[in-house]
């Protein structure tokens, strides 16, 4: 059985939240449940609907398959399959399969009587999400909006979406989402190394504790935010960067539609300016 | 659900400020009285303070300051000191490096020397705070980990502003300082260099970057999950598994089938982080030195997807006559 050594014990029945008893078993060492059953089917079928978009297009290659959505004549309404259909109902399996990840998520949270933290972190994915493929296209008036199924497509989509502002870099909220980017990479990086550094120490040395933790971090930074806090500051950092990405794409079309360099005017041509010499 | 979710502290203690653990500190000791802050308290450790500063912290400060002032004085004397002027424009304005007919050599301090001269400084700075780190760790008898995931981001600068220059042999090429102004210079480098999207190391490099923001946010919820047993003192947790470790692991198994433990999750959140400016680093440095154009690399190895030749067929130069290795602006 694939259980590790003290697994046996939190086994128990309990937590679901649709189906009781029904699906409340494991498969392996994963988990079911009713939502484990349900996302299945829906990931069963998107891969399915992925390989034949796959098949109907011109390579197998990995890298260029692509399934895109349907032209942008087409609207909000159904393509054929051929021609962006398959990619409407790929997303429609997507969102049903990561909202039934998120629900199992709360099952199993429940069951170990844990918080709900994660299922809650991982909604905000769901957000940005639902926001490019979903959001977007509704208040931009077509599906074609949103980003095709392939590895290279889909950064061919972000190229050519940025281009379309003439410069995205100088979109606010995405000056906001790569700043949150790059500090919660640099926390994360900070948080690894103390955690290691304290439980692997110089040779010779016994493992340390949050006195050394917090005594490093007086000492190099002048502050600690303890082994509570770094982690609630980690999670904000990331829901942040992920928040403030869905929002700076939806921003972009449904609310702004020039270049993002001439939304810096406002501030270029503020009244006050004119108390200087310009 | 009106349970208490463990995100901002309800109820502050307060007992004795800590002065830290005794470590050997040469002819400094601890600066700095300590003191409470409740809005801090409210997140995190509410004690502020002492800091260590030392010789190398010092004169890392010393250095970025000089460093500091060169930019900034720099970009007001652009603006011909016009107070005014300096804060409107502020984020638009920039210390630029050296014209690319320069090359290597030394410019004039009006034309990009003073560029040359804040580098210098900042990663003096940088790599004196880079020692501070290391010699701290070691004087507090914990592990170097913090001075070597630091020494990866300094990978990255030192690509950026020092080693492609030097190998491309034109400081021109390096970013500006500025805000705006190296945002722009990103996007100047990926048009002259094929669309960077295509750089394999860009690619892997980004999914470190996205790959370190989804494990923090993983590694934070289940901390804060299992908060109600203690999860958060992972180094005793680590030494001695409790039932936080335990039910943070079996979450993960049960979702994805399987799991760290609570040092090995330390492990991928340190590789993850270093790994994004490691391999960002290397996708820079092949840019221009060993390709070219990173598009015309991907149609050669079979990675860009075709799409309908909508303008008709345009053969791939780099197919026929292979790509000429000049750098660009290199000063024969």
């Amino acid at each position: 059985m694939a259980m590790l050594s003290f697994e046996r014990k939190y086994r128990v029945r309990g937590g679901t939240l649709l189906g009781g008893d029904l699906f409340d078993f494991w498969v392996g060492p994963f988990y079911v449940g009713f939502f484990g059953v349900v996302g299945g089917f829906f990931t069963l079928l998107g891969t399915a609907l992925i390989i034949w978009g796959a098949a109907i297009g011109p390579t197998w290659n990995i890298w260029e398959i692509n399934i895109a959505p349907p032209n942008l004549s087409y609207g909000l309404g159904f393509a054929p399959l051929a021609h962006g259909g398959l990619w409407q109902i790929i997303t429609i399996c997507a969102v049903g399969s990561f909202g039934s990840w998120a629900l199992r998520e709360v099952e199993i949270s429940r069951k170990l009587g844990i918080g709900l933290h994660v299922p809650a972190a991982f909604s905000v994915a769901i957000f940005a999400y639902v926001s490019l493929e979903v959001i977007r296209p509704l208040l931009m008036g077509a599906w074609g909006v949103g980003f095709p199924y392939g590895i290279m497509s889909h950064l061919d989509w972000v190229s050519n979406t940025g281009y379309n502002y003439i410069n995205f870099e100088y979109n606010p909220m995405h000056m906001v989402a790569v700043t949150l980017f790059f500090t919660t990479t640099f926390a994360l990086a900070l948080h690894g190394s103390l955690v290691l550094g304290a439980v692997n120490p110089a040779k010779g040395e016994t493992a340390k504790f949050t006195e050394h933790e917090d005594t490093f971090f007086r000492d190099f930074i002048g502050y600690s935010i303890g082994t509570l806090g770094i982690h609630r500051l980690g999670l904000f950092l990331a829901l942040g960067a992920g928040f403030a990405s869905a929002a700076c794409i939806l921003i972009s079309g449904p609310f702004w539609t020039q270049g993002w360099p001439a939304w810096w005017g406002w501030w270029l041509h503020l009244p006050i300016w004119q108390f200087g010499g310009h | 659900m009106p349970e208490y979710q463990n995100i901002f502290t309800r109820v502050q203690i307060r007992g004795p400020l800590h002065e830290g653990v005794p470590a050997p500190s040469g002819a400094w000791g601890r600066q700095g009285k300590p003191f409470f802050s409740y809005l801090l308290g409210q997140i995190g450790n509410a004690q502020v303070g002492p800091i260590y500063l030392g010789s190398l912290g010092v004169a890392s400060i010393i250095c970025f300051v000089v460093a500091f002032e060169i930019i900034g004085l720099n970009m007001w004397a652009s603006v011909n000191w016009n107070p005014i002027r300096f804060v409107r424009d502020l984020p638009w304005l920039a210390l630029e490096p050296p014209a690319p007919a320069y090359g290597l050599s030394l410019p004039p301090l009006q034309h990009g020397g003073w560029w040359l001269l804040a580098g210098l400084f900042l990663t003096t700075s940088l790599v004196l705070w880079w020692a501070r780190i290391y010699r701290r760790s070691r004087q507090l008898g914990i592990g170097t980990h913090t001075a070597w995931a630091f020494a990866s981001a300094i990978w990255l600068f030192l690509v950026l502003g020092f080693i492609r220059p030097l190998l491309m042999g034109s400081w021109g090429e390096a970013p500006p300082f500025g805000i705006f102004p190296h945002l722009d210079w990103t996007v100047s480098f990926s048009l002259r260099y094929g669309n960077l999207y295509y750089d394999p190391f860009h690619m892997l490099s980004i999914v470190f970057l996205y790959g370190s923001v989804l494990l923090f946010a993983m590694h934070g919820a289940t901390i804060l999950a299992v908060s109600r047993f203690g999860g958060e003192r992972e180094a005793e947790q680590i030494v001695d598994r409790g039932t936080a470790s335990e039910r943070a692991a079996l979450f993960w198994r049960w979702t994805m089938g399987f799991n760290a433990t609570m040092e090995s999750i330390h492990r991928w959140a340190w590789w993850f982080a270093v790994l994004t400016t490691l391999t960002g680093g290397i996708g820079i440095l092949l840019t221009g030195t060993v390709v070219d154009n990173w598009f015309l690399w991907a149609v050669k190895h079979h990675v860009a997807p075709p799409y309908p030749h909508v303008y008709g067929h345009v053969p791939n130069p780099t197919a026929t006559t292979g790509i000429s290795t000049t750098g660009a602006g290199a000063n024969q």
